[in-house]
């Protein structure tokens, strides 16, 4: 069922979402990015706030519509959330002290589709399996998803190559498009889910969506797949990739790659985390911590005697390898969902479908 | 009857005393460290000492000066365990930027003769072992006592080679270098100091040094193109870490004389 609301009717959802003890994670301009983070109501939104991206750089810039949802995805996810950077999974401590950690449910605000498709893809990676991971799974349960259909893309957006967006196709419990033109600032609204259904029926500002309204959207989202800045290139990406292991391209990235790290800390399906146990001065308290880590460490490939990616070479093929091509074995899909934040938050600009392309070219 | 407390001795070379001073900061801290360890030889903290040898030693400080060459092998006969700390005593320090100019001791004072020092700044490890080396300029407090800490539990400190990036973003900070186009030495330095000058919208400085595969020759090509002079990218490597090789080639790659 399709609804449009006006912005009244956005700020009514929103405290709807709130009256039912969800926590609201959605866009806020910080740092100058458009960032997730802890909002209140659609006054913290980015209204008029847009960006420009392309290899190695982001700006974020004005624009004249007031439009709350009118930027490309920034350098973060909601796998800030779901997946934190850093995280306590065991805690042993003296008599007399306890943790307690009863956070609310999450409500993400703004999802795009790419990144429904990124947390599909972690949810395989942290639930699928006979060994869920329970912290992830204690911040998945119980999300309330709002997505939002892009109303631009950048020009490091490859979404469309990756059959991962624009348009929000499952995993969300409301889609919003953002409607700017005539007839005023408005949203139109599909559900999901029974449970999205049930919050827009507690939306008094919702109003069943005319004809006019839901094709006004869907040239929205056709004009956004016609705006990708990039594509992936469509042949067979495992036979690409396993059948150039040593082809001289690798060298070529090497050269440009910092080995920082920043792509994988930017993926929004990367996963890697390094696990580190901690004790304190006294030898009192100890406990077990897991961070974020990246494959372009050397710790990474750490074994016995000594890491087994010593180059930047080896470093950058494992990740573009596991990422394009051993992730479907792994896990049944690709790891890329052509979000772009490898090309755009890389330091040095290095573009993972100009890789690709490079390669194909000369195979 | 109780085992007793293993000693510990903090050695200044030269120095400014920051990373000593790092130690006194973490006031609570110290008070367990001193619950843990007898500090044993500690000048800047009391004038009571207690002879060698020692379980642990913190060396601060590099070696610019005959004696103090002599020196540290003293020190490193009378400690079980050499932590070096700091940028001077990892790298040679700010004043190893001497080690790329003429002798400057008769610009400096009226009478050179008097001063007995060596044309080079170096770090400890090029003179002794040492047994783990922590980076900074100066050192983190959080890194210090968890270094302290690994060696009352006898485990690995949990000190990593890898860029300032990894623990800007997770952090949640974004890029300067994308978002504001301000250049910045994190993808090639050390993590370790929780990048402090990206969380303030300013571009790392390298305190840290470099980190364990720096790529610095691909960093200054992206600083050139950002705007940053030749001049400019000789002088953001030439600072508190100038002789750690990776920094010092870089520089030299950039230097206009």
């Amino acid at each position: 069922m399709r609804y449009v609301l006006d912005l009244g009717g956005l700020g009514q959802l929103l405290a709807a979402l709130r009256q039912r003890g969800f926590r609201l994670i959605g866009p806020v301009v910080a740092d100058g990015a458009i960032c997730y983070g802890e909002i209140t109501s659609a006054a913290d939104l980015p209204a008029g706030w847009t960006d420009e991206q392309d290899g190695g750089t982001y700006r974020l810039k004005r624009r004249d519509d007031g439009a709350l949802f009118g930027y490309n995805v920034g350098p973060q996810s909601p796998k800030k959330y779901l997946f934190p950077a850093s995280a306590t999974l065991w805690r042993s401590h003296p008599p007399g002290t306890a943790d307690t950690d009863d956070e609310k449910p999450f409500a993400f605000i703004g999802v795009r589709s790419c990144e429904l498709h990124a947390i599909a893809v972690q949810d395989r990676v942290f639930l699928g399996g006979q060994h869920p991971d329970p912290l992830y799974a204690a911040r998945r349960d119980g999300a309330f998803i709002v997505a939002v259909n892009c109303g631009q893309a950048a020009r490091t957006c490859f979404c469309v190559s990756m059959s991962a967006g624009p348009k929000a196709d499952a995993g969300f419990d409301l889609a919003l498009t953002e409607l700017t033109g005539e007839g005023g600032h408005r949203f139109l609204a599909e559900t999901g889910t029974p449970r999205g259904e049930e919050v827009i029926a507690d939306t008094p500002g919702a109003q069943p969506a005319s004809p006019r309204d839901a094709t006004a959207a869907d040239q929205i989202i056709e004009r956004t797949a016609a705006q990708m800045g990039r594509a992936m290139p469509a042949v067979d990406l495992r036979d690409l990739l396993y059948g150039n292991l040593e082809h001289p391209r690798w060298d070529d990235v090497a050269a440009r790659c910092l080995t920082c790290g920043n792509c994988t800390m930017a993926c929004p399906t990367c996963f890697c985390f390094s696990v580190e146990d901690v004790t304190d001065l006294a030898g009192r308290a100890a406990e077990r911590n897991r961070s974020w880590d990246s494959c372009f460490t050397l710790d990474h490939s750490y074994i016995h005697g000594g890491p087994v990616r010593t180059s930047a070479r080896s470093r950058y093929r494992q990740w573009m390898t596991h990422k394009l091509a051993t992730w479907t074995g792994q896990f049944g899909t690709s790891g890329c969902v052509g979000c772009g934040r490898c090309i755009t938050w890389c330091p040095a600009g290095i573009d993972i479908t100009e890789e690709v392309a490079a390669i194909a070219a000369d195979t | 009857m109780t085992t007793p407390k293993p000693t510990l001795a903090v050695w200044k070379f030269a120095s400014c005393d920051g990373c000593q001073l790092t130690l006194l900061n973490c006031e609570d801290e110290l008070l367990q460290i001193a619950g843990q360890l007898q500090i044993a030889n500690f000048p800047e903290a009391s004038s009571q000492v207690i002879e060698g040898p020692y379980d642990v030693s913190l060396v601060e400080g590099s070696i610019t000066t005959p004696g103090d060459a002599e020196r540290i092998r003293r020190v490193r006969r009378q400690s079980r365990i050499l932590i070096t700390i700091g940028a001077c005593a990892t790298s040679g320090g700010i004043q190893a930027l001497r080690n790329f100019s003429g002798d400057l001791a008769p610009l400096v004072y009226a009478s050179p003769q008097y001063i007995d020092s060596l044309r080079t700044s170096t770090a400890i490890a090029e003179h002794v072992q040492a047994d783990f080396e922590l980076r900074g300029c100066p050192i983190g407090k959080h890194q210090l006592l968890e270094v302290i800490a690994a060696l009352l539990s006898h485990r690995r400190p949990n000190v990593r080679g890898h860029s300032v990036c990894i623990e800007c973003k997770r952090a949640g900070l974004s890029c300067v270098m994308v978002a504001h186009g301000t250049p910045c030495l994190g993808p090639v330095t050390q993590a370790g100091c929780g990048a402090i000058c990206p969380a303030y919208h300013r571009g790392c400085y390298g305190c840290f040094g470099p980190m364990e595969t720096p790529n610095t020759k691909a960093l200054a090509a992206r600083w050139r193109e950002l705007g940053a002079t030749d001049q400019a990218v000789h002088r953001a490597f030439r600072t508190f870490t100038a002789a750690a090789e990776p920094f010092r080639k870089e520089a030299d790659a950039h230097d206009a004389r």
